[in-house]
Formats: C-alpha cells, sequence, structure tokens
C-alpha cells in the first residue's frame, strides 16, 4: 500500500506536471529548431512570438464569452486557436516579408539575423503591451479538474490523492495531435520532404527544382500553429502574462540544443528533458521517501537536491553539461 | 580634423539634448540621465570589444553587471560579525572544499590517461564534494540567515572604500568569463549566443536566492559613497553661501526675510542633489575617458590589428600562426572586466544593490542595441549608442505621451482609444527601440558612426 502511496505521490507531483509542461517547451523547442534548420538563425523573439499567438487567443476568448459562445466541458480558448493561428501567421509573414528576408536573400551571416531577431522581440513586446497591457490575465473557463484528489481517495482508499487538471490533459492530448501531425507532414508528404532537403543542403535542394519561397512560407506556417498552440496551452495551464512568455524563451532554447538543434525530433524530446530535469531536481522527496523506507530510516531532511528557486537554473545547467559534452545534442544522429 | 567631423556633430547633438532635458524638466534629472548614459557607454565598450573587435557575441552582459554589483556590496559593505561567528567558519570551509575539488580534479585530468576510469574518478569527486559542502554550508547558511534578518542576515563585506569594488568587479566579470569562455568559446556565434544568456540566467539566480551572501532578494540598501552625502553638504555652510551666491539674482527679488531663508533652504536642497551627481558624473567621466584612452591605443596598434584579422577571417589569421583561442578568450575576458566594472558602477551610483532586477531585457539586450545603433569596432560609436539609447529609453514615454495628445487632439478626453493609449504610454519606449534596431540593421548596419580602419 505505501508502495502505491509513493507511486500515487509522485505521479501528482512530479510526472504528470513535467508531462504538460515539457509538452508546452516542446511546441516551443520545435518552433525554434524549425526556424532555426530551415531559415538559419537563432529566433530570440520566440517567446514573444508565442506571447503574440496567446493574446489573439485571450482577446477571442474574451469576446466569445460576451457573446455567450463557449465549447462545454473544455476551455473556450481551444475554439479560438484557429482564428488566432491565422493572425499568428499573418503577423509572421509580414515580419518575415518586411525584416527576415532582406537578409536572406542578402545571404547575411547567422548572428545578424539573430540580432535583427532581437529588434523583432523588441517591436513584439511593445505591440503585446500596448494592445493588452502586461498585466496577468487568466482565461481558463470550462471543467477545470478531470480528477480531484478527494475523489481518487474515495475511489481506491489510498492516502495520497491524484489530480489531474483538465489543462493537464489537454496539454498532452493536443501536442500529440499538432505534433504527429506535422511530424507526419515532414516525412510522408512530398512537401515536407522537400522542406527537410532544404534543411539539409539549400544549394542541392534549389537544383532540384524546390521553391525557396514554398519553403519558407511553409516554415512560418507550421511555426505559426505550434507557437500559437503552445503559447495558449501554456497560458490554460498558468496564466497570461507577457513577461513569463518572454522568460519561457530561455528553457526552451535550452530543449532545443540539448535535442540538437535544426533537428525537430531531437527537439521534442528535448522539451520533456528540460522539464523533468527542472522539475525532478527540485522536488522534495522526503514523503516519498517515508512511504518507501521503513520507519527507522525515515530521513529528518526535505531530500531535495536544490530549491525550487533554482527551477530555471536547472534546465541551463543541463544544456551547459550537454554543450560541454555532446555540442550537437543528446539525439544526435537521430532521425525519423 | 574633417574627418571628425561626424563625431562631433554626433555629440554635440547629444549634449545638446541633455542640457534641454535640464531646462525643460529639472537638472537633477538631466544628471541622472547623464550619469547612467555614462555607465551605459561602460558597459557598450566592454560589449563593444568583444563584439566590435572580435566578433564574439555575448548575451551574458546581465550576469557581469550583476556580479559588478555584488563585488560593491562584498567589499564595501561593514562586516556582520555575529553572522560571521554564526556561520564563518562552515562557510570558510565549504569554500576549502571547493577549492579541494578543483585542484583534485585538475590533478587527475594532468595524471591520468583519458578514459572511464577518469570519468568515474571525476565524477565520484564532485558528489562528495557536493554533499560535504552541504552537510557543511546548510547549517552555517541557516545560522547566518537568522542573524538580525530584517537588516542583515548576511555575511557583510570587506567594510573598505566603495571605489576599490569597481576594481574588485572588474576582476569578478573577468574571472567568470575565463570559467565561461573555457566551456563555451569553441561553440558557433549563435550558441555561443544563447549559451552566454542562460549562464548569465545561472548567475543571476544564485546571487538572487543566496541570501547569506549579499541578502538575495531583500536588496542591500545604503551602500557607501565616494561622494558627499546631499544631509551633509544642506548643514555645511561653504555649500550654502555658495549656493547664495549663485542664486543671489533670485534671492535679491525678494523682500521678507523668512521668505528669503525658504527659497534659500529650497535652493540648497535642490543644489545639493545636483551636486552629488554632478561629483558622480565626474567619477563617471573619469572611467570613460581612461576606458576611452586605453580602447583607442589597444585598437590601433599591432594587437587590435590582429584582433581585427581573426575577426575577418578567422581561418586566414589562424594559418598566420595566430593562437586564436587564447586571443578569443583573452578578449572575452577583457570585455566582461569592463561590464563587470560598470555593474560596480552602477551600483555604487544607485546606493543599493537589487539583484531581483537585473533582467534580461534591461541588461543585456538593451545593451546590444547600443552597441549596434552606435557603431560597431568604433569606440566613439559605441559609447555615442550607449548615450542615445538611453536617453530614448528614458525619454521615450515623454516623446510618446507627446505624439499620443497630438494627434489623438481632435478625440474628446474620454475616447477609450485615446486613454488606452496614454494608459500605455511607456511601452512605446519598446517599439521605438525596437524600430530604431531594425531600421539602423537595415539602411546603416555599420550603426551611426561606422569603423573606421586608419591605414598606417
Amino acid at each position: 500500500m505505501d508502495f502505491l502511496n509513493a507511486i500515487i505521490l509522485l505521479l501528482n507531483y512530479t510526472i504528470i506536471p513535467a508531462l504538460s509542461y515539457g509538452s508546452q517547451l516542446a511546441l516551443g523547442a520545435i518552433f525554434v529548431t524549425l526556424i532555426y534548420g530551415v531559415l538559419r538563425f537563432a529566433n530570440f523573439a520566440t517567446g514573444d512570438m508565442m506571447s503574440f499567438g496567446t493574446m489573439f487567443a485571450v482577446l477571442l476568448t474574451f469576446y466569445f464569452q460576451s457573446l455567450g459562445i463557449n465549447f462545454g466541458f473544455l476551455p473556450t480558448a481551444l475554439l479560438t486557436i484557429p482564428f488566432a493561428v491565422i493572425m499568428m501567421i499573418l503577423y509572421m509573414l509580414s515580419i518575415d516579408k518586411f525584416v527576415f528576408s532582406y537578409y536572406r536573400i542578402k545571404k547575411s551571416p547567422p548572428v545578424v539575423l539573430a540580432m535583427v531577431s532581437v529588434g523583432v522581440m523588441f517591436v513584439t513586446q511593445a505591440i503585446i503591451r500596448i494592445i493588452i497591457g502586461p498585466f496577468d490575465r487568466r482565461f481558463l473557463d470550462g471543467e477545470k479538474f478531470i480528477l480531484k484528489a478527494t475523489e481518487f481517495k474515495e475511489m481506491t482508499g489510498l492516502n495520497e490523492g491524484l489530480t489531474i487538471k483538465s489543462t493537464q490533459a489537454i496539454t498532452i492530448v493536443v501536442t500529440v495531435i499538432v505534433v504527429s501531425i506535422m511530424f507526419w507532414f515532414l516525412n510522408k508528404t512530398k512537401t515536407g520532404t522537400s522542406m527537410r532537403a532544404y534543411s539539409d543542403n539549400e544549394d542541392l535542394a534549389l537544383l532540384s527544382g524546390i521553391d525557396p519561397k514554398k519553403v519558407v512560407l511553409l516554415t512560418w506556417v507550421i511555426a505559426g500553429i505550434l507557437a500559437t498552440v503552445g503559447g495558449v496551452l501554456y497560458g490554460l495551464d498558468k496564466s497570461y502574462k507577457p513577461f513569463v512568455y518572454f522568460n519561457n524563451m530561455l528553457p526552451i532554447f535550452a530543449a532545443a540544443i540539448v535535442g540538437g538543434i535544426g533537428n525537430p525530433l531531437g527537439a521534442f524530446l528535448g522539451g520533456y528533458v528540460v522539464a523533468f530535469g527542472e522539475i525532478l531536481i527540485t522536488y522534495a522527496y522526503k514523503k516519498f521517501f517515508t512511504y518507501i523506507l521503513p520507519e527507522s530510516l525515515e530521513p529528518n531532511s526535505l531530500m531535495q537536491l536544490l530549491s525550487t528557486d533554482y527551477k530555471f537554473a536547472v534546465s541551463f545547467s543541463i544544456l551547459v553539461i550537454v554543450l560541454l559534452f555532446r555540442p550537437s545534442g543528446i539525439f544526435k544522429g537521430l532521425r525519423l | 580634423m574633417k574627418q571628425y567631423l561626424n563625431v562631433v556633430t554626433a555629440y554635440m547633438i547629444m549634449f545638446i539634448l541633455i542640457i534641454l532635458v535640464g531646462i525643460f524638466q529639472s537638472w537633477s534629472q538631466a544628471l541622472s540621465i547623464l550619469n547612467y548614459c555614462l555607465i551605459s557607454a561602460v558597459m557598450t565598450i566592454g560589449a563593444n570589444i568583444q563584439w566590435g573587435y572580435a566578433g564574439l557575441i555575448n548575451f551574458g552582459i546581465m550576469g557581469y553587471t550583476a556580479l559588478g554589483g555584488l563585488a560593491v556590496v562584498l567589499v564595501s559593505v561593514a562586516p556582520v560579525p555575529e553572522a560571521w561567528k554564526a556561520g564563518g567558519i562552515n562557510m570558510i570551509g565549504s569554500l576549502g572544499v571547493v577549492v579541494a575539488m578543483i585542484v583534485s580534479i585538475r590533478y587527475i585530468l594532468k595524471k591520468i590517461q583519458k578514459s572511464k576510469k577518469r570519468n568515474y574518478l571525476i565524477a565520484g569527486i564532485i558528489v562528495i564534494g557536493l554533499l560535504l559542502i552541504r552537510l557543511l554550508a546548510g547549517p552555517g547558511i541557516e545560522s547566518i540567515e537568522a542573524v538580525n534578518p530584517a537588516k542583515t542576515g548576511f555575511l557583510g563585506g570587506l567594510g573598505m572604500p566603495i571605489l576599490f569594488s569597481w576594481i574588485v568587479g572588474a576582476f569578478f566579470a573577468g574571472g567568470l568569463a575565463y570559467i565561461i569562455g573555457k566551456i563555451a568559446l569553441g561553440l558557433r556565434a549563435d550558441y555561443l549566443a544563447i549559451a552566454t544568456l542562460l549562464i548569465a540566467e545561472i548567475v543571476v539566480s544564485i546571487i538572487k536566492h543566496e541570501d547569506w551572501l549579499a541578502r538575495g532578494v531583500k536588496n542591500v540598501i545604503g551602500l557607501k559613497r565616494p561622494v558627499p552625502y546631499e544631509i551633509d553638504l544642506q548643514t555645511s555652510p561653504w555649500f550654502i553661501s555658495l549656493v547664495e551666491k549663485f542664486n543671489s539674482g533670485k534671492l535679491k527679488v525678494i523682500d521678507t526675510l523668512s521668505e528669503r531663508q525658504d527659497l534659500l533652504n529650497q535652493l540648497v536642497i535642490d543644489a545639493s542633489s545636483v551636486y552629488v551627481k554632478l561629483c558622480m558624473a565626474g567619477l563617471f567621466l573619469t572611467v570613460v575617458i581612461i576606458l576611452l584612452i586605453v580602447t583607442q591605443k589597444a585598437l590601433y596598434s599591432p594587437w587590435g590589428r590582429k584582433m581585427r584579422a581573426i575577426r575577418d577571417n578567422e581561418e586566414a589569421a589562424s594559418a598566420m600562426g595566430k593562437n586564436v583561442v587564447k586571443e578569443h578568450l583573452l578578449i572575452f575576458i577583457l570585455g566582461s572586466a569592463v561590464v563587470g566594472l560598470a555593474g560596480a558602477m552602477m551600483v555604487t551610483n544607485d546606493g543599493l544593490f537589487t539583484p531581483g532586477s537585473y533582467r534580461p531585457m534591461r541588461y543585456t539586450f538593451v545593451i546590444w542595441v547600443m552597441v549596434i545603433v552606435g557603431g560597431t569596432g568604433n569606440n566613439f560609436g559605441a559609447i555615442l549608442g550607449g548615450f542615445v539609447v538611453w536617453f530614448l529609453w528614458v525619454e521615450a514615454a515623454p516623446i510618446a505621451l507627446f505624439l499620443i495628445n497630438f494627434f489623438t487632439a481632435h478625440l474628446p478626453e474620454t475616447n477609450a482609444l485615446k486613454v488606452h493609449l496614454i494608459e500605455s504610454a511607456p511601452y512605446f519606449r519598446f517599439l521605438m527601440i525596437g524600430t530604431g534596431v531594425l531600421l539602423i540593421m537595415r539602411y546603416r548596419p555599420q550603426g551611426i558612426l561606422p569603423e573606421k580602419i586608419i591605414k598606417q
């Protein structure tokens, strides 16, 4: 019984939160990696682009709520995602047309493009703050929990409760759907293959008649979908605050590099590596050990490797270690 | 002389702008802007050494700035004897463990061939060392933080003069840069950018959460000053008579004695803050001028030519027998040390150390914008960039407010759009800076004052 309690404890406080947080990071990391692989620069506007897409979802959610439209027990925000994605893609394409395409045609070094993306970051932040303001906004409605701790305790008779928030389940399900469609597209369709070819070797791809404009357009479309969906899921799970989204860029970058930048599957897994690393290292295992160890061995300290203050620092340390020992990512050579 | 004309004009415009702030807002405000401009200028010199001379992207400016600030606390604050008594031995013990770990790992790296055994040994040393540190430092930290937590709760500093901490700050930042450089300098340019950004975050989060070191987010206030305090000035007769002399015209107009005394008091209070800021500005200006002379000399020395050669064509320089790795590391350390110096200057100027305020937006990206806007590879340009961008950063909100009022003048006061825009006026600074960067990158990629190569 104690053993089961211990397992449920871990599931409740580490595994389920890590899975949902990891999914949110994974979507962002694939976004970073796609831009890096196809357009060849590190996009420092990542966090703010995700925030931009989410902003439309938040505004539309409020609008829909005022109209009385809802999505039953699911959050209304899910209904607004398609519209938000369209706005996001339009924004990305116009930025590409007015800003990035010039440097791409000129074949500027990636560093210059990264600097330009810093400029885009500033502008995007300004637009977001002018439109919606810098405040914290919650836009989750519908059913909050799928499974409540008390219900679970009654059902099983265990001491530990298992809580599954609806946002966690939605995050995981939506991520699985979006990512599998994306991988199917990249690997099984002709357009997807041409995108990968362009990312592997630009000149060769051009020679074989791949239209670079189409590839760039498609990249931004996929990136727009990933950014918006990732941003909305994060916002539903926690809350929407522009500053937090900017900061999220950092673990997302860590995830993308840990997975080997330019490699979508690596980025996907990298998101979970970072999330599990953060949560497992900063979790206090005291209760867990009280369950599985005999009473005489019970620990009196918190059994915490690092305090939760260092949550972000953990993911960055993972990144530093990876950079030191496997600069091309831990999933090197892993391809679908 | 003609070739310096654009430099002189650009600086003149900047100077006039600051004077205009003095006339229209207040002299105290103008001087605070000037002080921050000077500090930003030091930071941009640091970033420019790395980016302009050597083409290294360092997005870790925030980390070095914070370390420079930490140095001020550790050097100038008076030590807290109770805290040292409570946990000093533990902390020194942990420091000893860290040193022992480093020495033994270095020894193993030197003596034992690369093998699995060596990796296991190193991993073992690290794990045992960390456990030891936890055992030693844990109780120490607890007892240190328990000593008068509202006021101290940390070990305090060495109680030395604050100007000395500027040098220490530079050394701290240089030391961190040495470690980061060893880890990350072999990476591609944009990898390096991301890695330094994240390492800086780690540094700041350590400073934020290790309360025994510098009180963390509880902030250290009331730091020493290298210049007189306002209160002392307001009571010293020479200062009052000086203010009287300066404002004799204003004072003569007033007839009654009590009113004249009130005005004089007010003038003395205003003048004392201006005087303090002027002293600070003088100190900062000295630093900027010294740095400018040194960096100019370095840039046009054989060493500077070597650095440019490495920047422009790494492979060719390497083929000519230049040690690219070593030079990169050196310049990485030098640039970071200058940024650390700026961090120490900034904390001295503010008189308080607030680890919570170190955010990448303000301390990394804005500094980079300064370097790009001003002119990469040109020290005069970098300093000008610091001035221009900081000026915009501070004055953007008033400018935006003015423009909004101007363009929405025909709308009624209660118009929703107008109210919303006026409320979001502070965020127009991001828009101005962002568009500025994009325009400069597109139409003048070399910055306002481009790099000049003098051919001898």
